[in-house]
């Protein structure tokens, strides 16, 4: 057994934080003041090759492995999680559902510019009626003449409406199905389509500069030939798009943890209280001792999870284990980083109440705690 | 043009440092080793010459370090240059500025190069000497503080920081040009550099191809170091709480004028 990176994994680790540190963490409270979309920020990402990190170069990407990835968006999101939430959506829901389950020529002509990040994509599957009950979607799509005719709303779809966005995978119920079960297929809608529109991005507590919006189509037509894989497996597919999807998330919630921890760590030796540093309480240390050693256990599972995954192993437990776990570490991290914080915590102009809102997102997005209970439950056979 | 940037591994420049009081050296175990950032300077001069010149131009990486430095030396080959020669030697331990510039001369004398480029300095010793010095051993003009520096067909020209300065400077290569953090901004590694720098060579040398003529090392230092101290804690500044700029401008000429500064 062997814990260490290998040269290129740690180059890739050494790369994304020194981006991370020099880049993303001086800008990340003013973004989260503002709402404000790190258009540039994306820019470097893509010129350094992390927006296509895990795909094949002759798609665009940079041909990286999972490890690597679940790396560069622990980094990332140790300075600011809306970057990362951003990263981590176009890499995992936006452009894998096209590099999964998209013919030659869907990829080529959708998943090339958005590994080479020049473009956005989102993943709609979440409806206002229809969250952890994914399969209630009730987005209809009725196939006319060679045109699939869409109507419904999809809630909550990240990097969905930025001026680089080229458009957004979803799921809609395209038949009766069998069973009592509706038949549910992806379908590729792009931008510019007519009867397709966004609306303006969502006010958020947290992940504040990422492009969050609701997605409406009202008799929007798209060709028949963007339906996006079998037909009646949009479920499926996509479910199989949120096992990876987790191990993004749960190394999101690693890397936030970690950002929040070293912020407290750096507080605790400088903050002065009786007399001393209160890194010198044991009532600090004890806390700080316990965020060090869940945040590690965190980032190992993390870590084992990209490992099965890159080494062709049937992950999905393990991501869920991984995700669920890291989420849950991510808030009493959060939780004591501000606590340790004082006063100070509760302040805006500490990141450590950044981290604070960024957190509580990752215990729901992607699959809520109570959800990912229920697959490792599944996965345990009962 | 072949050219060949000398850079140096350094300890990480944001941890807390610490002197070994026995051998006098800074203590570079359990920290994490860096390329000395002042070196990314040079390798991003390097790398925009070789774009700009598009000629078949190359950037190769020296250092003089030990052989697990090889992971540094691949950074700056993910950032683009196209290989690298290491010198390492465990005989090396311990020279000083003057026998570390002349094992460097040596080798580079053997790797050959027609643009030698530096970083002003490293970050752990922070003598800013090693430049000049090689530029003596190697013979060749040696231009150190360049903010700028472009190609002019045969010629390259350079601009030199001074105290009051710049001098504008046209040269002839083979030199050796020292570069000031000014001159640029380093690129990061791309994730395709990072992936195809596996793929590049990094040739070792060590003292014994070298054929040097005197000895280098602890054995061959010029200098010895006498002591080593931490700066002291610099105390408390004195600040004065006035109602506007022109009081404040007043009690700052008053203190100069006390310090007999003016």
């Amino acid at each position: 057994m062997d814990f260490d990176l290998t040269e290129e994994q740690k180059a890739i680790q050494s790369l994304c934080r020194e981006f991370a540190r020099d880049e993303v963490a001086p800008r990340a409270e003013e973004m989260d003041r503002n709402e404000a979309f790190p258009y540039d920020l994306v820019r470097t990402m893509a010129e350094l090759g992390l927006m296509g990190l895990p795909f094949p170069e002759k798609y665009g990407g940079a041909g990286g492995d999972t490890v690597s990835y679940a790396l560069a968006v622990m980094e990332i999101a140790h300075a600011d999680a809306s970057t990362a939430i951003t990263l981590a959506a176009h890499v995992s829901l936006g452009a894998t559902p096209l590099f999964l389950f998209g013919t030659e020529e869907q990829k080529a002509r959708y998943l090339v510019p958005l590994a080479r990040g020049e473009r956005l994509w989102g993943f709609g599957l979440t409806e206002p009626g229809a969250g952890s009950d994914a399969g209630a979607t009730q987005t209809r799509a009725v196939l006319r003449d060679g045109t699939w005719i869409i109507n419904g709303t999809k809630a909550f779809i990240t990097n969905s409406g930025t001026e680089i966005t080229a458009g957004t995978t979803i799921t809609a119920v395209t038949g009766d199905g069998t069973n009592g079960r509706p038949e549910i297929s992806n379908l590729i809608v792009p931008q510019e389509t007519p009867g397709f529109t966004r609306s303006k991005k969502y006010r958020k507590m947290g992940w504040r500069a990422s492009d969050t919006r609701e997605l409406s189509f009202v008799d929007a037509a798209v060709p028949e030939e963007n339906l996006l894989g079998v037909r009646g497996k949009g479920l499926q597919q996509f479910l199989t798009t949120l096992d990876g999807g987790r191990i993004s998330v749960a190394a999101l919630s690693v890397g936030l943890a970690a950002g929040a921890y070293d912020e407290a760590l750096k507080y605790a030796k400088e903050r002065r209280q009786f007399g001393q540093a209160i890194s010198k309480f044991q009532a600090i240390q004890f806390k700080l001792a316990d965020m060090l050693t869940e945040i590690e256990h965190a980032r190992l599972m993390v870590l084992r999870a990209a490992w099965e995954k890159d080494v062709g192993r049937d992950f999905a437990l393990t991501a869920s284990l991984a995700k669920l776990y890291s989420g849950e570490v991510s808030r009493r991290v959060v939780n004591e980083a501000v606590q340790i914080h004082g006063g100070y915590g509760f302040m805006e102009e500490y990141p450590v109440s950044r981290f604070y809102r960024d957190q509580k997102i990752n215990e729901i997005g992607e699959g809520t705690n109570e959800v990912q209970r229920l697959v490792i439950a599944r996965q345990m056979g009962l | 043009m072949k050219i060949v940037v000398t850079v140096k591994l350094v300890p990480d420049t944001n941890a807390d440092k610490r002197i070994d009081p026995g051998t006098k050296r800074l203590v570079r175990t359990g920290i994490e080793t860096v390329l000395n950032p002042f070196d990314e300077y040079a390798i991003e001069a390097a790398l925009q010459l070789k774009e700009k010149r598009n000629d078949g131009s190359t950037v190769t990486i020296f250092t003089m370090a030990p052989e697990t430095g090889k992971e540094i030396v691949r950074k700056a080959l993910a950032m683009g240059a196209d290989d690298a020669v290491m010198l390492s030697d465990p005989k090396l331990e311990g020279s000083d500025v003057a026998g570390t510039s002349y094992a460097m001369a040596a080798a580079l004398k053997k790797v050959g190069y027609d643009l030698l480029l530096c970083g002003t300095q490293s970050t752990d010793a922070i003598t800013g000497e090693v430049p000049g010095m090689l530029a003596e051993y190697l013979g060749v003009p040696g231009l150190t503080y360049v903010r700028k520096l472009e190609s002019d067909g045969e010629l390259l020209k350079a601009q030199r920081e001074t105290e009051t300065g710049y001098i504008d400077v046209a040269v002839k290569p083979p030199v050796l040009i020292s570069v000031t953090k000014s001159i640029n901004e380093p690129r990061y590694p791309s994730l395709k550099g990072i992936m195809g720098a596996k793929k590049k060579e990094i040739k070792s040398l060590a003292l014994s191809d070298l054929g040097l003529e005197r000895a280098v090392g602890s054995d061959g230092a010029k200098t010895e170091v006498i002591a080593l101290a931490s700066p002291d804690v610099r105390g408390k500044g004195k600040v004065v709480t006035v109602a506007d700029g022109a009081e404040g401008a007043s009690a700052i000429v008053d203190f100069l004028k006390e310090k007999k500064l003016i």
